[in-house]
């Protein structure tokens, strides 16, 4: 079974080539359960290959699937290989799982567009990449698959593409990754001259030199930043907002933006035998992004927003597990965000479907009782995220807090923080769109792409179609699935002893484990009582109404972050760009150039020599000869 | 008595060359060749080729001087030279001193190399038996020589002049009305 | 008794040679008339073969004397083509100089 690892990516492959040439007869809604099928039949591939390897002992788990070899060139010989082990098949479980979910979730959510196949085309074609990225055996498998994903998320978040702000956002989405794709580069050029070779087993195993370690890790981390939407390239990430949820929902919770910490966990042996201030670049960072994007959630209006917001602070706290040397943390993390986090989008997405997408939160309110499942799966994400046991964020969360305050107290505090404003700004969220007082009779448009598709359970009437509504089944049964795992997902890596950590003992062979001292009770007590309060502290300011809300304008602007960067790019950066063009037409043409004109200039002066007159050129030859002759007499002695 | 033929052949051929290049007239040109021609069949014969002597006259003074003198009075081109006009400035100073650098040089080699060993030549039996005749010893042996050692040579010769006077009468047809001439002043073809 | 001053030796020849095709090189220089100047190339031929002789007779050796023999053969089959162009040339333009035949002016 090991070996049909190849049929992982094989599946979405084959249903994007499918809806290439069948789409559009596929149709709506046939396109759409075609690619939810084919990424299903992938996770049911995956669950035979974990089955399979869990069969096996912890040293034989490691199998490589070489396709064929694509580029023997010298002493550069990259093979198209699928590595499978424990670290690539516990992502693709997940990302074949929720992807799986969020293919059924788009069928409703999009039914009624104009180009709906068009969208699980680009769907099958993203869960292909990302699985191509998470399988590969080298650097450069993986680098297709990133540029793969990257390329699909700019289709998808410009998917609607008459709107200008969506396509501007999917251009900026792409360049900002590319950003971070030349880090990659970077990576791979370092990784290639240290040891010749791009394949990981060769990289994590060879002997390398500290600062040959660091250049790779921190390169690697500089695409990671880029994909992961870390300070300073996070910026794509809210614009983003501006595609389907159902993107929002795959990519920017689920598996796109978890990339760049699966690229860091792989090579975490590398990033093991780097200088220590590799590892607090990677911490701070990711630490002060997490703030950073905290603070700016508890000022955003939009749903879709604030959970944007919300994954950019989360991927910061994994990125902090992974400088302080916390890989299983991280990837922990990663799991059980990628089931709230999708969770969450998915129900701001039922919300967006029933209110005939509004997305303003000041105009929802009081929807518990009109769409209730969306309500308790919702109530179940938020729980999850701000970190109440025994819901499944509370146990990553905490692991990566321990790590942390290992690391250093401060980083513990600055993640502390993070967490209340956490659980501050999501409860904030709840309150305004399922409690408090109905706000949606104020503004409200007309009914917009949806049909009669779903059935609606709960007797609600929509005849004259502004009441919001509970989403039909196939939107709402993701949602249940995934808060049943929000609630469960913990139990992979509890830490009560040695045994119940499952998914350390799972992961060790892969990825390098640190051991710690340090008591976890009181560092979990102190984060259960943050969340608390921070619960509180909403419902006193949002439910309550005791105290007046602060949300000021600096939050709301993200810090003026992103003007910053404009004014940045279009003053001085425009400049410098300027002034390279230049360079490029004035001296390196001008070379190029001014050879042409020397050239001609001395044809023109020599091309006088040909007078067309035959005496001249007798003479020509006459001198000539006496020439020679002095030459035999002078140079060769013959006198 | 061989230094008296010698010089009055040296003057002949001295005068007749200087002549053909300081004359005005074509005519008086032709004439000074040929006075330069007779001078050197004079010194052929003193050198013992006596074939090649007859054949100067023949050939040389006789056929292509007569050519040259048929083409100046055919197409009437018998005016005197302006020798004055000279439009290239350098020309003149430049033809002087190349004229006494080669005289010079080639003079100095010959010089030089007059007490240089004379490497010994055999020459075919044919060519030995043909030179012992007392008569026409020459023409025998030239004629051995032609047409043993160097009969390819003759071969070729043959076919260069049929091709040269088929050329020639080619060139220097006047066309029939209608025809496409190859030489025009301006390039065109007519 | 003038005779017994000297005999003119194979030098003396061969400086002559030299002399003429100086002479012949100066004239094809000079000249205008392309009729003289194809005559000033018959010196230069002339002293050519003057030189062949002398060496002929110098070292013994008949080949000299049949290289004249083709030199003069070739030298009337140039003589023939050459005027055929000249006459081709001046037919149209009858005082043409070799100067006015500039066409391959670069």
């Amino acid at each position: 079974m090991l070996d049909l690892v190849w049929l992982i990516p094989a599946l979405p492959l084959a249903g994007f080539l499918c809806i290439l040439l069948f789409g559009r007869k596929l149709g709506d809604p046939g396109a759409g359960y075609f690619a939810t099928a084919m990424v299903g039949a992938s996770f049911l591939v995956t669950l035979g290959v974990f089955a399979d390897m869990m069969s096996r002992t912890a040293e034989e788990r490691s199998h490589v699937r070489t396709i064929f070899q694509w580029i023997p060139v010298g002493s550069l010989k990259v093979d198209l290989a699928f590595l499978a082990d424990p670290l690539s098949i516990t992502m693709c479980l997940f990302v074949t799982g929720i992807g799986t979910l969020i293919h059924l979730y788009a069928v409703g959510y999009m039914h009624g567009d104009s180009r709906f196949s068009k969208f699980f085309l680009y769907l099958n074609l993203f869960a292909f990449s990302m699985l191509i990225l998470v399988l590969g055996s080298n650097m450069l498998v993986t680098f297709l698959g990133w540029e793969g994903v990257g390329t699909c998320s700019y289709f998808l978040i410009a998917f609607w593409h008459e709107k200008d702000s969506a396509a501007t956002a999917g251009k900026k989405a792409f360049v900002t990754n590319r950003v971070g794709d030349w880090g990659f580069m970077m990576a791979m050029f370092f990784a290639f001259w240290a040891v010749g070779s791009l394949d990981y087993s060769v990289i994590n195993h060879s002997v390398l030199s500290t600062s040959t370690a660091t250049a790779i890790a921190l390169f690697c981390f500089i695409g990671a930043c880029g994909k992961s939407a870390q300070l300073p390239l996070y910026l794509w990430l809210p614009d983003a907002m501006e595609g389907p949820t159902p993107v929002s929902a795959l990519i920017h919770a689920a598996t796109m933006v978890t990339a760049g910490v699966y690229l860091m966990c792989r090579i975490s042996p590398v990033l093991d035998i780097a200088s220590d201030y590799a590892g607090w670049i990677i911490a701070i960072v990711g630490a002060a992004t997490a703030l950073f994007a905290a603070t700016i959630a508890v000022a955003q209006n939009d749903i879709k927003k604030v959970l944007a917001y919300s994954t950019v602070s989360q991927l910061g706290y994994m990125f902090l597990a992974v400088g302080s040397g916390a890989y299983t943390a991280a990837l922990f993390h990663m799991i059980t965000h990628a089931f709230f986090k999708a969770l969450l989008f998915l129900g701001a997405g039922s919300v967006i479907h029933g209110m005939h997408h509004e997305q303003d939160m000041r105009r929802m309110g009081a929807l518990r009782k009109l769409m209730p499942i969306t309500a308790i799966t919702f109530i179940i994400g938020w729980l999850a995220i701000a970190g109440v046991p025994p819901f499944a964020g509370f146990w990553s969360k905490d692991e990566i807090l321990f790590y942390a305050y290992d690391k250093s107290p401060i980083l513990w505090l600055v993640g502390l923080v993070t967490a209340l404003l956490t659980a501050f700004y999501m409860t904030r969220q709840v309150i305004m769109v399922f409690y408090g007082t109905a706000r949606w009779n104020d503004a409200h448009e007309v009914h917009g792409a949806h049909g009669d598709l779903h059935a609606d359970d709960h007797g609600n009437d929509h005849g004259n179609g502004t009441k919001p509504h509970e989403s039909p089944w196939m939107m709402v049964t993701p949602l249940v699935v995934l808060g049943f795992l929000s609630i469960v997902g913990g139990a992979i890596n509890l830490p009560f002893s040695h045994a119940t950590e499952r998914l350390l003992i799972w992961l060790e062979p892969v990825v390098v484990v640190r051991e710690s001292d340090t008591s976890k009770l009181p560092l979990a007590i102190v984060a259960i009582v943050v969340a608390l309060v921070g619960i509180a502290l909403a419902v006193m300011v949002y439910a309550k109404h005791r105290v007046k809300p602060i949300e000021p304008q600096i939050l709301a602007d993200a810090w003026g972050y992103d003007r910053a960067v404009s004014n940045f790019m279009g003053g001085p950066g425009r400049q410098a760009f300027d002034g390279v063009a230049w360079a490029d037409a004035h001296v390196v043409d001008g070379a190029v150039n001014g050879t042409g004109a020397l050239v001609r200039g001395t044809a023109g002066k020599v091309r006088k020599l040909q007078t067309g007159n035959v005496r001249t050129y007798a003479a020509a030859i006459a001198a000539g000869v006496v020439l020679l002759l002095l030459w035999f007499v002078v140079v060769r002695g013959i006198l | 008595m061989e230094l008296f033929v010698f010089i009055v052949a040296a003057a002949m051929v001295l005068v007749g060359a200087v002549g053909v290049v300081i004359r005005k007239h074509p005519v008086h040109a032709a004439l000074s060749l040929v006075l330069t021609l007779f001078g050197i069949a004079v010194l052929f014969i003193a050198q013992e080729a006596h074939f090649l002597a007859a054949v100067q006259v023949i050939v040389y003074a006789g056929a292509i001087v007569v050519l040259f003198l048929f083409v100046i009075m055919l197409l009437g081109v018998d005016n005197a030279e302006d020798l004055h006009i000279e439009p290239f400035k350098v020309q003149r100073p430049v033809a002087a001193v190349v004229g006494t650098g080669l005289v010079t040089i080639i003079g100095l080699a010959i010089i030089a190399s007059r007490k240089a060993t004379v490497p010994v030549v055999t020459q075919s039996q044919a060519v030995q038996d043909a030179l012992l005749d007392p008569q026409d010893g020459n023409i025998r042996a030239l004629a051995r020589d032609v047409f043993s050692d160097h009969v390819l040579a003759f071969e070729l010769t043959s076919v260069l002049l049929v091709i040269a006077v088929v050329a020639t009468v080619m060139l220097a047809r006047k066309p029939k009305p209608g025809e496409l001439v190859i030489i025009e002043s301006t390039g065109a073809a007519k | 008794m003038i005779a017994a001053i000297a005999t003119p030796t194979t030098t003396w020849y061969l400086l002559l040679g030299a002399v003429l095709f100086s002479i012949g090189v100066v004239g094809v220089m000079v000249r205008r008339n392309p009729l003289i100047l194809f005559m000033c190339v018959e010196l230069m031929l002339n002293a050519v073969n003057l030189t062949f002789v002398a060496f002929a007779r110098r070292l013994g050796d008949i080949g000299g004397q049949s290289a004249v023999f083709f030199v003069m053969v070739v030298a009337a089959a140039e003589v023939v083509v050459g005027l055929g162009i000249v006459v081709a040339i001046l037919r149209r333009k009858p005082n043409a100089t070799t100067d006015d035949m500039a066409e391959l002016k670069g």
